[in-house]
């Protein structure tokens, strides 16, 4: 397959996958083609059990692809090696949907991991000043030592978006990264994907029901039943 | 401690931060790993003290070579070898001496019951074949019926046997004749008897009625200085050619009679067996522990997994956590067994006690344990998506 990395981030060809086999096999995504643009900002629509978090899982290489071709920063994931994952993952930012903070570290040290994962070259005092500095991007330069148990559900969300972005990734996946935060807050995270794509060409691809995101999106896919029913504009 | 460990591991020592997290859970897996050490170290230190007792006869002598009755297996056992076996094996040129070794059993009836002691009668004359203890106190046993008593001897009195002097000996009645307890030494009951008693080869005859001077229980030898005892070995093998007789080196003796004791024993037996059932159980609940505790933080591991962390990584936490584990649950371990130990000698009186070689040998199979489980507990992790796992 032809890929242009210079403009594509990511091509996707004739996705399918399933879970269970035989009578117990439930096909989740149906034959997706999507390819996404360098620095866009892709938002994936659908009603719940539309397929959206298992497609942004497969493409962010968190879940083996089954069948068809995704092409993640021109490397194709199916059948992709244990050591490409990883290195497609540390160029990968992810932001959960239930923030999967580690209870045991606090707020900077949970964000400071999305940094640490690059190598033990890193100095330690520059590791820190980057992970305090993009939580004071966030809103929480004052709970830069809080535990995740001490933080509201808006204050770990915006942990974890910290934590996605401290190591300046190529893309990032989101999976309702706003739901927990308040109308500002949102905003603040959705501006700050917008200026990376701008300045940096960073690639975000949102699982979102907040209609307030909306007019940010450079694009909607919508899914249902595992399949593309529409995109807002043509494909790049 | 933190800081520590980040400077050593030149990471967030995650490890750490996970069992200092929850109190509650990292005191109930130090109890665990302490318990797993408790139970191995105790039943090793039971197990030694079967190897500590059946040495301890062998260590009062000083011999190279011990000519048995052929079904001797061990000091006690067995029929007795005839003297003129002593005299064709002195005419060896590399054997430079030797001695009748006599042995029995002696009980002393008392009061509270009954005290079974292991007697040995020896040439109180031929002290080099006995060790430097042993060779000043037998000086004394030339007198009939004279005696020389273990002071650690089980259900006497320590601090009476302690006290005897030749000048104030304990007198005591045997086969219609008084024996007289002159001196005494430390040594240490076994699982056969309660204690040992040295006499001359002399008073044992006379003691035991049935026994002659021409059959001792064991000849013991030794042969000149830089002498291959394998080699006289052989060549008493050759000349004396009785193929009835065990010609063994005193080294191989005491190792056969150490097996025989681990192996063919029941005592022994049981005793193996409960180290291999302790080892096994203390192997099962450190793997529980660690399983657990990799259990309980699999959705974050899922999360370091999609950020990119390679499977060394948690490699490296599980054994951060592993060494931590068994650190902490070594001291506590080795405390509480050290004292059971304490109190299953002072009721038994048994050589049992917890060596250094022990502790260290629980401490480096606790690591290995720990680590090993905790590797294992991880394979869920290295197989699945992480998606599989949130």
């Amino acid at each position: 397959m032809n890929t242009k990395p210079d403009e594509t981030a990511i091509v996707v060809k004739g996705l399918n996958h399933w879970f269970g086999t035989g009578e117990a096999r439930k096909q989740a995504i149906y034959d997706v083609d999507l390819s996404f643009r360098r620095g866009s900002l892709t938002v994936l629509m659908g009603p719940s059990g539309s397929g959206k978090t298992t497609f942004l899982t497969l493409i962010g290489c968190l879940r083996d692809v089954m069948d068809g071709s995704v092409q993640l920063l021109g490397h194709e994931l199916n059948g992709a090696s244990t050591a490409t994952n990883e290195m497609l993952r540390r160029r990968s930012g992810f932001i959960f949907q239930a923030h999967n903070l580690h209870e045991s570290l606090s707020a900077i040290q949970n964000v400071m991991m999305g940094l640490q994962v690059h190598g033990r070259g890193i100095d330690k005092r520059q590791t820190r000043e980057a992970a305090a500095h993009i939580l004071g991007l966030v809103g929480l330069a004052d709970r830069v030592e809080y535990l995740p148990g001490n933080l509201s559900g808006g204050q770990k969300q915006r942990v974890a978006v910290a934590r996605a972005l401290v190591g300046n990734p190529e893309v990032v996946f989101a999976d309702e990264p706003t739901a927990a935060l308040d109308r500002e807050s949102g905003m603040n995270v959705v501006k700050i994907l917008k200026r990376l794509g701008a300045e940096r060409g960073t690639t975000t691809i949102m699982v979102t029901h907040d209609g307030r995101i909306l007019e940010q999106a450079d694009r909607i896919v919508t899914l249902e039943d595992g399949r593309v029913v529409g995109k807002s504009d043509a494909a790049p | 401690m933190t800081r520590l460990l980040e400077r050593l591991l030149g990471r967030l020592p995650i490890g750490w931060l996970q069992l200092t997290h929850n109190r509650a859970r990292l005191y109930s897996a130090i109890a665990g790993v302490a318990f797993a050490n408790v139970l191995v170290i105790v039943q090793l230190g039971i197990a030694g003290s079967m190897t500590t007792a059946t040495l301890q006869q062998y260590a009062y002598f000083d011999a190279d070579i011990m000519i048995s009755a052929e079904d001797a297996n061990s000091m006690t056992e067995g029929g007795n070898v005839a003297r003129q076996r002593l005299f064709q094996a002195l005419a060896d040129p590399g054997v430079t001496g030797g001695v009748s070794l006599f042995v029995a059993n002696l009980a002393w009836e008392r009061p509270k019951g009954q005290v079974l002691l292991q007697i040995f009668g020896v040439d109180p004359h031929a002290t080099g074949f006995l060790n430097p203890e042993m060779a000043h106190k037998v000086a004394q046993l030339p007198l009939l019926n004279a005696a020389i008593i273990d002071r650690n001897t089980r259900g006497l009195d320590a601090e009476m046997l302690g006290g005897i002097r030749p000048h104030s000996p304990e007198t005591f009645e045997y086969s219609g004749k008084t024996i007289s307890l002159v001196d005494s030494f430390s040594g240490g009951g076994g699982f056969g008897t309660d204690g040992y008693l040295f006499v001359s080869d002399q008073t044992f005859l006379n003691l035991f009625g049935k026994r002659i001077s021409g059959a001792p229980d064991h000849i013991l030898l030794q042969v000149a200085r830089g002498e291959d005892v394998g080699a006289v070995v052989a060549r008493l093998r050759d000349t004396i050619g009785d193929k009835s007789l065990r010609i063994r080196s005193f080294a191989d003796a005491r190792a056969e009679d150490l097996a025989y004791q681990n192996t063919q024993r029941p005592t022994g037996l049981i005793f193996g067996f409960g180290v291999v059932i302790g080892i096994l159980v203390g192997i099962v609940i450190v793997y529980q522990v660690l399983s657990t505790d990799v259990a309980a933080h699999l959705r974050e591991y899922a999360t370091f997994k999609a950020m990119g962390y390679s499977h060394k990584f948690f490699l490296g936490i599980v054994l951060e956590e592993a060494m931590i584990l068994a650190i902490f649950g070594f001291a506590p371990g080795v405390i509480v067994a050290s004292g059971l130990l304490s109190i299953l000698h002072a009721k038994t009186g048994l050589p049992v006690a917890m060596t250094a070689e022990t502790a260290i040998m629980v401490f480096v199979g606790t690591l290995a344990a720990c680590a090993l489980s905790g590797a294992i507990a991880t394979r869920r992790l290295a197989a699945a998506d992480p998606a599989d796992l949130f």
